[in-house]
């Protein structure tokens, strides 16, 4: 189904019955199955890995990745890409560091600012008609460098109730588990259920359609993008709380990342179709197959062969093709 | 009068003009903060430097041309691949040079093939395909390239720095190339295909073009260009490193952009590539010189890019 398709089913009441589809129910529980299949291989290499100790070091980078790539998701629903988000959580990351110990309003206005300039940048795209590959890769440059003015040397100090909150101990569930479904919560709430997020998904699908029936697309870009640089922002704050130093460059593979979690997850990349639950997940599972080949000693798949761990990149693009392909043949088989 | 606005409409269909604009303005401003000293210098060390800039971003603009969506972020891999190829082949040996060279842009028209393979077959967006592959790419490098220190071969080293009468020989090479390159496109079927599909892909199919040739021809060739890069890249800085490739991720876009080439696709601009790769080594030195650091750089560059594609504006594309 099509954005302008989904908005008008969405919009008509009540909902027409929905018949049981085989086909869409694999491809929308693959996300959460890849997930498990990672999490029953890492069970296989060390089951003491899935345990409140094992998911509290294997998930804490999962935070701030899943922020970012639902901060990517928001620029995907209506159909565009942002290359800048991985600079701009370390740009961040170093404000936090610099500032918001010791001069916390200074801190603050800065990362309000750089809200306000994401928004901007949104309604640049919409009012000139820009490609956003192109604006937001000059803006990767700006933020880098901005990170690079502020905190030339790696270092700086988190404050200390961002430590604290990055690392409570939430009894039984491990906190970044909890982190993420609160998250995939709030996103599916805001992106599918309210009616500004039916907007949103329809400018991806269909901008002409959404413009006609009376909304403002430069409200709608401005608002995509704004909401990009909030979650953005959060991603730095607990990028920060996890790791308790920041480096300009820290993030840079958070860009590529985003992107990858948000496809993963079974977001199309034109015509506002996403799935915010399943980019959370898609997070994840990218975030646990890279840990998990860190993390643990892996049996030997043949004689004389391991997985050396130099290929935790390397299982993040084999899986996400992997994902694809069967993605493909799904598709392939109803068309 | 006329003489002017036949100036003016020139400026307007010829967009690469700014490039050089730009990178002679900057490059005089560099000249006086540095009192007037090594402007001649100057300019064949971005001669020199701007040779690998143009070699990848050749590859890139044919691939943007072929219209929207069509980008490879493949290429920083690849380069850091092929830079390892070369020199393990090559192993130091001034016999095995061309051997290794040739070895490198196998490498890099093997990664170009997948590519392709991935966006026909799993039916995704090229930037999805070359993402994925590239994370794929870079593992395969760092398992490969592991504890690599091979020197390259003394013949290969000269050869890549070597300099008549102050011109780099490789610039003068990548130059033919690029040559070559806009002959392509403007006078094979190959490069007018590529035009073509980039305006109007249906009109294109309809107008009986193999759509998926031309799509896999330039996937190949961007492959095979970065794998050259890769190769020479090593003998310029004197080994192989897996990183010598990041800064053309978004380096060959930004200069496909700044040079004239259409985002939207259908247009390219061989001698923008030029131009913008030698202004934004202007810049870099500009700024060096300064003593403003590479923070203010990378601002800078940003700006000029935004600048830039605001300005030209156009239509929707890319994404």
């Amino acid at each position: 189904m099509s954005g302008p398709a989904a908005l008008a089913a969405e919009v008509r009441s009540p909902r027409p019955p929905r018949q049981f589809n085989a086909r869409r129910l694999f491809r929308t529980a693959l996300p959460a199955l890849s997930l498990i299949i990672v999490l029953l291989a890492i069970r296989d290499f060390n089951p003491r890995a899935i345990s409140y100790f094992g998911f509290n070091l294997m998930l804490n980078l999962a935070v701030p990745v899943a922020l970012a790539t639902v901060a990517q998701l928001c620029i995907i629903t209506v159909s565009d890409l942002d290359l800048s988000i991985g600079n701009y959580v370390g740009f961040i990351a170093c404000v936090t560091t610099t500032w918001l110990p010791t001069r916390p309003w200074l801190g603050a206005a800065v990362i309000l600012g750089s809200i306000v300039v994401y928004g901007a940048l949104g309604a640049l795209v919409q009012l000139r008609q820009l490609p956003s590959i192109v604006v937001t890769l000059g803006m990767s440059f700006v933020w880098l460098g901005l990170a690079l003015l502020i905190r030339p040397q790696p270092g700086g100090t988190a404050p200390s109730w961002l430590a604290g909150f990055m690392g409570v101990h939430v009894p039984f569930v491990p906190f970044p588990i909890v982190a993420a479904v609160v998250l995939a919560i709030v996103m599916h709430i805001v992106l599918m259920k309210t009616a500004f997020g039916a907007v949103l998904r329809g400018a991806g699908g269909n901008p002409a359609a959404v413009a006609r029936s009376g909304w403002s697309l430069l409200r709608v870009k401005t608002t995509a993008y704004a909401m990009a640089g909030v979650l953005g922002s959060l991603s730095g704050l607990a990028l920060v709380g996890v790791s308790s130093s920041a480096e300009a460059n820290m993030a840079d593979g958070y860009t590529l990342l985003s992107i990858a979690g948000a496809i993963l997850g079974g977001a199309e990349f034109v015509g506002g179709r996403i799935s915010p639950v399943g980019a959370v997940i898609g997070a994840l599972t990218l975030q646990l197959a890279a840990v998990a080949l860190n993390f643990f000693q892996l049996p030997e798949l043949l004689p004389g062969f391991r997985i050396p761990p130099e290929w935790q990149v390397g299982a993040q693009g084999l899986i996400l093709i992997l994902i694809l392909a069967v993605r493909a043949l799904i598709n392939r088989g109803e068309a | 009068m006329s003489g002017q606005l036949a100036a003016l409409s020139r400026l307007r269909t010829r967009p690469w003009i700014w490039s050089f604009l730009g990178a002679a303005l900057v490059w005089a401003l560099a000249v006086i903060l540095a009192g007037g000293h090594g402007a001649w210098s100057v300019i064949t060390t971005a001669i020199a430097f701007s040779a690998f800039t143009v070699l990848v971003g050749l590859g890139q603009m044919f691939v943007i041309t072929l219209g929207p969506g069509n980008i490879d972020l493949s290429l920083p891999a690849n380069i850091g691949l092929a830079s390892a190829v070369a020199m393990k082949v090559m192993d130091g040996s001034d016999g095995r040079i061309a051997l290794g060279l040739l070895a490198a842009v196998a490498a890099g028209l093997v990664i170009g093939i997948v590519n392709y393979l991935l966006i026909r077959l799993l039916r995704i967006p090229p930037l999805i395909a070359t993402l994925s592959s590239s994370f794929v790419i870079r593992s395969v490098g760092i398992s490969y390239g592991r504890g690599l220190q091979i020197k390259p071969p003394l013949a290969f080293a000269d050869l890549v720095v070597a300099r008549l009468g102050g011109i780099s020989v490789l610039a003068v090479l990548v130059l033919l190339l690029s040559i070559l390159a806009g002959v392509v496109l403007a006078r094979t079927v190959y490069g007018r295909s590529v035009l073509a599909v980039g305006q109007n892909i249906r009109a294109a199919r309809l107008a009986g073009l193999s759509v998926r040739r031309v799509r896999f021809l330039t996937y190949a060739l961007c492959g095979a260009l970065g794998g050259l890069c890769g190769a020479l890249l090593a003998g310029f800085t004197g080994g192989s490193s897996l990183d010598v490739g990041a800064e053309y991720l978004l380096t060959s876009i930004a200069v496909v952009v700044i040079g004239g080439t259409s985002v939207a696709g259908g247009m390219a601009n061989v001698p923008g590539l030029w131009g913008a790769a030698l202004m934004l080594f202007m810049i870099a030195t500009l700024l060096n010189s300064s003593g403003l650091g590479i923070g203010v750089r990378d601002l800078m560059t940003g700006l000029i890019i935004i600048a830039v594609i605001t300005l030209a504006g156009g239509r929707r594309s890319l994404r």
